[in-house]
Formats: structure tokens, sequence, C-alpha cells
């Protein structure tokens, strides 16, 4: 493409089907506390 | 839905629902701009009302940009639909599986933003016994069910204060493990007054992240964060914090912040912990009473946007000089991260979520410790509200009014909880000012991250 470049080709619904396994950090335990961000946690299948 | 902004000379087209990223030209932003941002249906050519505002850029060149809008549109990857509602089974009451403890209700330091009552939270300053510390444990393993990934945040007060019990606890939560097919994986949020040279190696062995408070530059630092005397603590603390990110090596561990009205230059506190040699990095703002006067207000938010821009460029530029940062809030992982069943459901508050007091005392987490009307059980009896669980775990994205039509609901999940309460009076309803924060904050990442990738 001339006039996009696509940087990622992540689908989020993808990761629905087989989502949910409720294994990974609860955001609060990470390091916020105050200012809650839950996109910055790991998935544990991965 | 798309949402598209420019950030650092760059222009960048979000998908919302699909999570894709996508760099564009000038032509194709204006273009995009020119449609519904929520559009359901595209159509093939290029509509002729967007030829003829665009007809100054030529209409061979048009058509073209239309059309690789047009193929990624087919593709999903643009404007692609909001249909997560067939997951809506999975948005229900889920088993407890993190707690965080609140070892001691007492503090050494006094610091002036502390949501804690400096330590007490509004109620007398205790630790916590051996008996209810080991009674959270069982509480815990009961309720998680099937869930074999177990956390436990030792928080406080300052945690370290209680640290006998401390380590008792983990002893005895490793003695649970094999039997009950269990990890636990502790985590520590210190001041890092009382770390010493053997609490340093215990907690680097035990514990899988360690968040150590310091707010930034001396006078920054000492300004909010003084002991009971009025002294600031930063001479105390720094050289420890040297220390232990010495021994930990890769594992895990934070320097965390806050900033307040008295430092919305905070940029400079994150380059200080830098110069530190810390390399994992927090730096929150401060969620407060607006009639305090560090309070951060509306008023603020275009200096703050300013400097996260600021702090963006030079973690660019030091990521391309090879001597990169981690800041916890620019952190974004594009092709993986948590799955959007996670995303949706939030933080978990309430209901994978919990804070259980120096009494025993349940509640939804630690920001609503103290607050009588929220209390949730306790460990020592094994009462345990239900109801109240099911309300926190029905506080998705989509019961948030504010939420279901925010481009960054995949990012924040609905914000918090406590911050929602506590500032507007109900769970579901949105904290302005820390979502003004944060979609800066998520445009800054994402600008990392195009940046990176060119």
């Amino acid at each position: 493409m001339k006039h996009i470049k696509t940087i990622n080709k992540q689908n989020l619904k993808q990761t629905a089907v087989k989502g949910g396994c409720g294994e990974c950090q609860a955001s609060c335990q990470s390091a916020c506390k105050t200012s809650c961000t839950v996109a910055n946690q790991k998935c544990e299948r991965q | 839905m798309i949402h598209q902004f420019k950030n650092n000379g760059i222009f960048i087209v979000l998908d919302v629902n699909s999570g894709a990223v996508h760099v564009v030209d000038e032509l194709v932003y204006e273009m995009l701009s020119l449609l519904d941002d929520d559009i359901e249906y595209l159509s093939p050519k290029c509509p002729s009302s967007i030829a003829h505002s665009l007809e100054h850029y030529g209409s061979d060149t048009v058509n073209e940009a239309y059309g690789e809008i047009y193929e990624l549109y087919k593709s999903g990857l643009l404007f692609s639909k909001d249909d997560y509602a067939q997951f809506a089974d999975k948005m229900v009451s889920s088993p407890l599986k993190a707690l965080c403890l609140h070892v001691s209700h007492d503090c050494n330091l006094r610091c002036k933003y502390c949501f804690a009552g400096q330590g007490g939270y509004g109620k007398e300053k205790k630790v916590m016994s051996q008996e209810v510390a080991f009674a959270a444990i069982d509480f815990l393993v009961n309720q998680s069910k099937g869930r074999r990934n177990l956390e436990v945040d030792f928080f406080g007060g300052e945690p370290l204060m209680n640290f006998d019990v401390l380590k008792n606890t983990v002893e005895y939560g490793r003695s649970l493990e094999k039997e009950h097919g269990k990890v636990f994986r502790f985590t520590t949020t210190t001041n890092g007054v009382l770390l010493n040279d053997e609490i340093a190696d215990y907690l680097n062995r035990e514990m899988s992240n360690v968040v150590l408070s310091l707010d930034g530059r001396r006078e920054i630092h000492d300004q909010m964060r003084p002991n009971a005397g009025g002294r600031g603590s930063y001479d105390t603390i720094v050289p420890k914090y040297k220390h232990f990110a010495s021994i930990r090596g890769d594992k895990d561990y934070y320097v965390r912040g806050t900033f307040t009205k008295n430092n919305l230059d905070f940029s400079k506190d994150v380059l200080h912990f830098a110069d530190l040699g810390f390399s994992q990095i927090s730096v929150e703002p401060v969620v407060s009473d607006e009639s305090l006067p560090f309070s951060i207000k509306k008023d603020d938010l275009p200096r703050i946007f300013e400097e996260y821009d600021n702090l963006a460029k030079i973690m660019l530029e030091r990521k391309k000089a090879g001597c990169g940062i981690n800041f916890f809030h620019f952190m974004l992982d594009l092709e993986q991260g948590p799955c959007a069943i996670k995303r949706l459901r939030g933080c978990g508050c309430g209901n994978e979520y919990a804070a259980v007091d120096p009494d025993g005392d349940i509640y939804p987490c630690h920001q609503f410790v103290g607050q009588p009307e929220w209390k949730m059980g306790s460990v020592i009896t094994g009462e345990f509200d239900y109801n109240k669980k099911e309300r926190f775990a029905q506080a998705t994205v989509y019961n948030k009014q504010d939420c279901k039509t925010c481009w960054a609901k995949f990012y924040c999940s609905g914000g918090c909880s406590a911050n929602n309460f506590a500032y507007c009076g109900d769970i579901l309803k949105s904290h302005k000012l820390s979502c003004e924060l944060e979609k800066k904050r998520l445009e800054c990442a994402i600008m990392i991250k195009t940046a990176l990738s060119q």
C-alpha cells in the first residue's frame, strides 16, 4: 500500500474466542494500585 | 470504530475493535476524518462528497487512497464491527485468585497524598497477626477453585513493619502449593525505609515483583514523603533501592512514583530514575480530592499532555540509542497482550481480586479498605458477600455507559472502580480526569510503537 502502513495485524476478536482463562495477573498486582491499565499485562498462554 | 490522532508528526489510526494500528499519510488521515468514525458500512466507491472535498489531491490519488481504506475495511482491520456481545457469557463472576494483603496498617512515613490515612485507613494503626494472614491464604486457596496462579501482594501501610508475618505467610503459601495444585506469586509494595541487605535478599528470592516507592528528584520526593519527624526520606531509601536493583538482575521490579501539581515536569523525575540506574519505572498521577493543594485538576491537563509527549519522545530517543527504559504506563504489546475477554472484564476488583485488612475483613480492593459499606466479608468467619462480588463482576466495559463508546476501552478496560466511586459516586461512572490521562498515555504508547516500526 502507498498511503497506509499497517503496524500490527492483531485481531482482538480472535483472542476472545479462546480467551478468559483468568490465569493472568490482576492489573493492580503489578505497579499501579491507583491508575488502572489492563492492556499492559501479559497473557499467560504466550 | 476508529480513533485517529497525530503525535510526534505521525498520523496514526487505531481500529478499535480489532486492535489494528495503521500509520497513514495526510490524505488518508484527512479522508478518514471526513467519514463517521463509527461507520457501519463502507461503500466500495469513494463517496462523491469526499472526492469533492479532497479534489486538490487529484482524483486518481484520492481513489487510490480510498481503495486502500476499503481493502482494510474488507479485511476487518478498519471500521471493524463490535461483535463482542457473543462473549457475554464470559463476563460473569470468576473465582477469587488475587489478594492485596494489608499486613501492616501502620507506616513509618507520612506521605501527604496517602489514600491510606498514613497507614490506618481511618482506623487504629495495627499489624496483621499470623493467624489472620494464614486464614487469608486458606480463604484464597478455597475460593480460587480451578485457578492455578494465585497472587498475593504484601501491602500496607508499610508491609516491612511486619516482616516476620510476611515471611511466615510466604512459607505457609508455598507449603500448600503442591497439595492444592497452585502456584503462588508473591509481590511486595514498600517505601524502602526498612530495607536492608537481609530483607533485600529475601525479597529478591521470594517475590515475583517488588514495587519500590520513590517520587523522583530529591526535592520532589522529600516534599511529599517525609517521615514522622517531617524529614524527607530520599537519602534513606535511594542507596537501598540501588542495591536492590543491582541484585535484582532481569527479575521484575518497579521504582514507582506519584506526580502531583508540584511536579508537572515529571519527565525529569523519570529521567532522574534512569540516571540513578533504574530501568523499570512507573510514575503515576496523584488521585486526590481537588480541594488539596497538590491535586491535579482539569486545568492541568494541557501541561500534563505536553509532558507525556516530552517523555514519549525522550523514551524513543533513548530506545533508538540503545539505552531504553521501561515506563509502566507506556508498555503496550500491539501483537499480543491480554485477550479481549480480560480487557472487557476490567481490573477484576471485587471479583478476581480483593483486599484483606489486619482484622481479616475483606474489601473489593485496597482503595475500598476502611469503608464499612464496601466490606465483603471476613477471612476469619469465612463469610463472603457473593452479591457484592457479582456486582463487581458486572462492572465490565459494556456496563459502563461512558466506556461503551470510548476508543480506549480495550486498553484501560473501564478504569478504576474505586476512583469512580470516590469521585463520581458510582463504580460504573467514569472518573473523567483519569480517563483523559489514560487516553493520552495510550496515544503516546502507540506512537512509540509506530515510530519504532518505521
